[in-house]
């Protein structure tokens, strides 16, 4: 796949994650997705900054629990993750409040570096508006 | 006659809280659970309001969709947490249980 264009791809998260399967979906297309050597970048607003809320334990409502691996994703290359303020804002969270995702950059000697950006409503404007493709969960 | 209002929804998606909170009558409860749970977290646009039902109402949410969510740490102080068998036991204290979904 490394002849032909390749497109910007933006994977838009709006849900929380254990309530309805738009979460779990959304993170398997994007595991699948990253197999195709595209330009990734997921977005968290609105409830979806709930998905990567750190400290997650679904045994007590008997489903599987898949926030551990949003840690997964560096390891595919999907290294672009923004988060935007004004949602964490609404709900009393912060950047200390969601995992600490992390990829390891392979031109910089392997450097663990954040996959997370916290990013303005206005940033994420122009994030969307430099996609080419859109995937809404 | 107390009702149990239970809430199911995000209150940033959906304003099931509020109406619940608008209905409920002194003496009477909110139980939150499922995505309802993210209603008792403290700091947020919501919190506010649930803080002021709390002077008449009797606030609870599910352990087990709290900790599902990572959000054991923040919920409003004053919020009772109960499990699957307090549910029950909520339901068969209170005349009816109204469900806002």
């Amino acid at each position: 796949m490394s002849e032909g264009t390749t497109k910007q791809f933006l994977y838009v998260n709006r849900k929380a994650p254990h309530g309805t399967v738009y979460a779990l979906e959304s993170l398997e297309v994007v595991l699948i997705g990253a197999a195709f050597e595209q330009d990734v970048r997921l977005a968290f607003m609105d409830d979806g900054v709930f998905q990567i809320m750190k400290g997650q334990d679904t045994a007590g409502i008997g489903t599987k629990n898949f926030a551990p691996t949003y840690k997964a994703l560096g390891d595919y290359d999907v290294n672009k993750i923004y988060v935007e303020k004004e949602s964490l804002d609404e709900r009393g969270l912060t950047e200390d409040d969601l995992m600490p995702l992390t990829y390891e950059d392979e031109d910089d000697d392997w450097a663990e570096k954040p996959s997370i950006k916290i990013v303005s409503r206005a940033e994420m404007a122009d994030l969307i508006d430099s996609s080419d493709v859109m995937f809404n969960f | 006659m107390a009702i149990l209002h239970t809430v199911n929804k995000s209150p940033f998606d959906k304003n099931s809280l509020e109406r619940a909170i608008g209905v409920a009558k002194e003496g009477s409860s909110v139980l939150m659970i499922e995505d309802g749970v993210y209603g008792a977290i403290k700091g947020a646009s919501s919190s506010a309001m649930v803080e002021a039902a709390m002077k008449t109402v009797k606030v609870y949410a599910l352990s087990e969709d709290v900790s599902a969510r990572g959000v054991n740490d923040r919920v409003i102080d004053g919020v009772e947490l109960v499990d699957y068998a307090g549910f029950v036991k909520l339901a068969a204290e209170h005349a009816q249980v109204q469900s806002w979904l």
